[in-house]
């Protein structure tokens, strides 16, 4: 068996929509290979949202529902209600999950649904061009805080992973990053375990990725990595935060 | 036959579950009926009322406006609900707890003392059965057997240790009325 | 058969299990409350799930999962709720999904009242949510049709792949009538897995989308297109009403749900009087049985509509009637019913009056 870079088997082969140094297109690579690794691409369903990412299912080869804007895990729940035997995950954005779909997000933690959440949080809305999202940093240049995100009108940016790893329903709850190669590799454990912990019917599972968006921050790729490592992370620090016993 | 009925009273006064009770028994003698409850706040503690039709025709309208009966419990109910009763119709009211009168001379009236018989028999939680059995006793809408055997029906397992006692209760109800009838 | 007396709301909730509906999510809501209450007891007992979610929102999008997985699938509420709901409800009509919505009409607008009322008819046969789409919408005026109305609503769900809407009023939700059930076999319950679902690729056959999303503007045109064709073919066979004493009818009054229950207290009333009056009731609000109301009406002088609103449906009528009789309203908001005792004055009058203007 030869060891090499390839496209995951996953991939439908349509070609990416993602600007350039996005990276939802590693989030996406992650995800496929896990689900390929773990044999389960034939009783896997995704639930995709609304933002950037919502044409995922036009790159996994994976049954899809698209959900509307906020209500992914909602959708997901009644998934995993009506086929208790399958995987199901969801794909939000820090504005589908930490703003409009707060309420659907808490619930289903809550509930501890047997389902697997990928948070990509960037910081910012990326679909529609560059505005606010409740995890923008504080001081952070958006189109709509033109001077900055000023905490003392504007709120401070939320820390969702950390807020549902408190709640009993979840079991496995972890902040990762695609900055670099090192922390690719990291963020990958990261979605086996939570695919493991759905699998083992141990509850709620979630991994928030802090993602670049280097067009509407502004900057090239290279430099928006850079921003990320130094202006994100410390706001929302990277780990497990949550892990079950027994999930490798 | 048409029988629409308006039973008023406090929540708590079995107000609700007699008119139940009445179209449970009124469809297992095979007749048509409907049963349509106040419901919402006024349920918790305030005021309740049922309307009950029992036909021997389908029912076009389920809503109570005139009513045949009128069973009342309290005084708000004797004001709301006795002005209603249409010409010729009966007025049936618990006289221990309500002290009022309706000046009402095209209906006929019965003021039954049906707490204090009920509180006779053990329990003033029935006296909502008393005034069934005079109900009963006066129009003939139901027959004393398929009210019993509808109790079994409406009440839980748990609470069939008060069938008996409801039997009483419903005896009272027809006793009391075949005395002021004698009477008369 | 045996008669069961029961309360509007449970006769909804046993027909869908009768039905085959083993996923119910919902919110509590006055005048329904006791349908999700129901559900929560008896889907246990036939091994499906009941879920009190975080809101009717939430509700909805449960619904929006399990109908993607080709379950049969219910949801309740009441005005407030469902205008929650609208927006789950353009992406279920939108990605053509089955399942069947409950609303028990209250008093409104906002927080309104918990009495019963139809102000919701213009919300559910007009749309609602956002986009060009219809749910069907079948008016039951007894509790005995909740419960054979509800059955039809899984059905015509599957058929059409498209929700089906059942708008009823907090009198019906809450008042009880016997009922008789049908016998299970009777019942038809779809046949294995639908093919359009999702599962998983089972057997790696190819994947399979749930979606409402068509971003060329070409695609989405023909997708509303396809969805017209189809509303068009549900108005041509699935359009219901009842007609009471219709045929010499000079006054023809028009109502649904329990509008509908009075105004038949009324025409025979009046038909006691030797007046000649009758009723027509829809039982389907989409499709409005709008031709089918335009031959009742041929012979008639006058058309009463009696609403527990302001004026919804009387709007479908004169749509209907397209200005060749007069056509009156009657309506009562706020909880409060029609009263029989004034409607048939106002009938009496109308006659008396021969028809002409408003």
């Amino acid at each position: 068996m030869s060891k090499g870079f390839r496209r995951p088997k996953l991939y439908t082969g349509k070609p990416m929509h993602y600007c350039p140094g996005c990276t939802h297109g590693i989030i996406h690579r992650l995800i496929a290979e896990v689900i390929e690794e773990l044999g389960v691409e034939e009783k896997t369903i995704g639930v995709g949202s609304v933002g950037c990412s919502v044409f995922i299912y036009e790159y996994l080869d994976l049954d899809f529902i698209q959900a509307a804007h906020g209500r992914a895990s909602a959708v997901a729940t009644g998934v995993k209600r009506a086929r208790p035997d399958t995987l199901v995950f969801t794909y939000q954005g820090d504005g589908d999950l930490a703003a409009i779909g707060t309420a659907e997000i808490v619930h289903c933690a809550v509930r501890g649904e047997k389902i697997t959440v990928f948070f990509i949080n960037n910081a910012i809305y990326g679909m529609t061009g560059g505005q606010m999202a409740p995890t923008t940093i504080a001081g952070q240049k958006t189109t709509t805080t033109p001077f900055g995100r000023d905490v003392t009108t504007a709120g401070y940016p939320i820390r969702m992973t950390e807020m549902l790893a408190t709640q009993e329903g979840t079991a496995y709850a972890a902040r990762v990053s695609v900055h670099d190669p090192r922390h690719v590799l990291a963020a990958k454990k990261a979605v086996r375990r939570a695919f493991l912990t759905q699998q083992q019917g141990l509850g709620f599972s979630i991994v928030e990725f802090l993602s670049a968006c280097p067009t509407n921050w502004g900057m090239p790729p290279r430099d928006a990595l850079k921003w990320l490592a130094e202006n994100m992370i410390p706001t929302f620090p990277l780990g497990e935060i949550k892990k079950p016993e027994g999930v490798e | 036959m048409l029988h629409e009925i308006i039973i008023a009273g406090f929540g708590g006064q079995g107000v609700l579950s007699m008119g139940q009770l009445m179209a449970h028994a009124g469809m297992m003698e095979g007749r048509h009926v409907a049963w349509i409850p106040s419901y919402g706040p006024e349920m918790r503690g305030g005021t309740a009322n049922c309307g009950v039709t029992i036909s021997d025709s389908p029912i076009s309208c389920p809503v109570v406006t005139n009513p045949t009966c009128a069973i009342v419990l309290n005084n708000p109910s004797l004001v709301k609900f006795a002005p209603l009763v249409k010409p010729g119709g009966l007025l049936l009211v618990d006289g221990t707890l309500v002290d009022e009168k309706s000046e009402r001379t095209d209906i006929t009236a019965y003021y039954i003392p049906a707490s204090q018989i009920a509180d006779e028999l053990g329990n003033a939680r029935i006296a909502n059965i008393v005034l069934l059995g005079a109900f009963i006793t006066l129009t003939g809408a139901l027959q004393p057997e398929s009210v019993l055997a509808a109790l079994k029906k409406v009440l839980p397992e748990r609470r069939h240790h008060l069938i008996p006692l409801n039997e009483k209760a419903l005896q009272a109800g027809v006793d009391y009325i075949r005395r002021v009838v004698a009477q008369c | 058969m045996e008669k069961v007396l029961m309360k509007g709301n449970e006769a909804i909730g046993e027909a869908a299990v009768q039905a085959g509906c083993r996923f119910f999510f919902g919110y509590p809501i006055t005048p329904q409350t006791e349908l999700p209450e129901y559900m929560a007891r008896r889907l246990p007992e036939v091994g499906g799930c009941f879920l009190q979610a975080e809101s009717e929102i939430g509700a909805i999008n449960m619904v929006y999962g399990a109908a993607s997985c080709g379950e049969r699938v219910m949801t309740s509420s009441s005005g407030p709720g469902i205008s929650l709901k609208q927006e789950g409800i353009s992406y279920l009509a939108g990605a053509e999904l089955p399942c069947v919505i409950v609303n028990i009409m209250r008093g409104g607008p906002g927080l309104g009242n918990i009495g019963a009322a139809q102000a919701d008819y213009l919300q559910a046969v007009k749309g609602g949510g956002h986009g060009d789409y219809r749910l069907l919408v079948l008016a039951p005026a007894s509790v005995q049709e909740l419960y054979d109305l509800t059955i039809t609503a899984f059905d015509l769900a599957d058929t059409y792949r498209n929700p089906v809407m059942i708008l009823g009023d907090g009198i019906l939700g809450q008042m009880m009538e016997p009922v008789v059930f049908r016998p299970a076999a009777e019942i038809k319950k779809p046949a294995g897995e639908k093919e359009w679902a999702v599962t998983g690729r089972k057997g790696g056959r190819p994947a399979r989308l749930i979606s409402s999303l068509h971003i060329v503007p070409e695609n989405l045109e023909k997708h509303v297109n396809k969805l017209m064709e189809k509303y068009r073919r549900i108005e041509e066979k699935e359009k219901r009403w009842e007609e009471y004493h219709t045929a010499d009818a000079e006054v023809l009054l028009v109502a649904y749900g329990t509008s509908a229950r009075i105004a038949k207290g009324a025409v025979d009333r009046l038909r006691r009087e030797g007046l000649a009056v009758g009723l027509f009731r829809p039982i389907t609000l989409w499709p409005f049985p709008a031709a089918e109301l335009a031959a009742v009406a041929e012979n008639c002088r006058q058309v009463l509509v009696v609403e527990m609103s302001a004026g919804q449906m009387v709007e479908d009528v004169r749509l209907a009637l397209g200005g060749k009789l007069p056509v009156h309203f009657y309506g009562r908001t706020g909880g409060m019913l029609p009263d029989l005792n004034y409607l048939v004055q106002l009938v009496r009058e109308l006659i008396k009056g021969g028809g002409g203007g408003e």
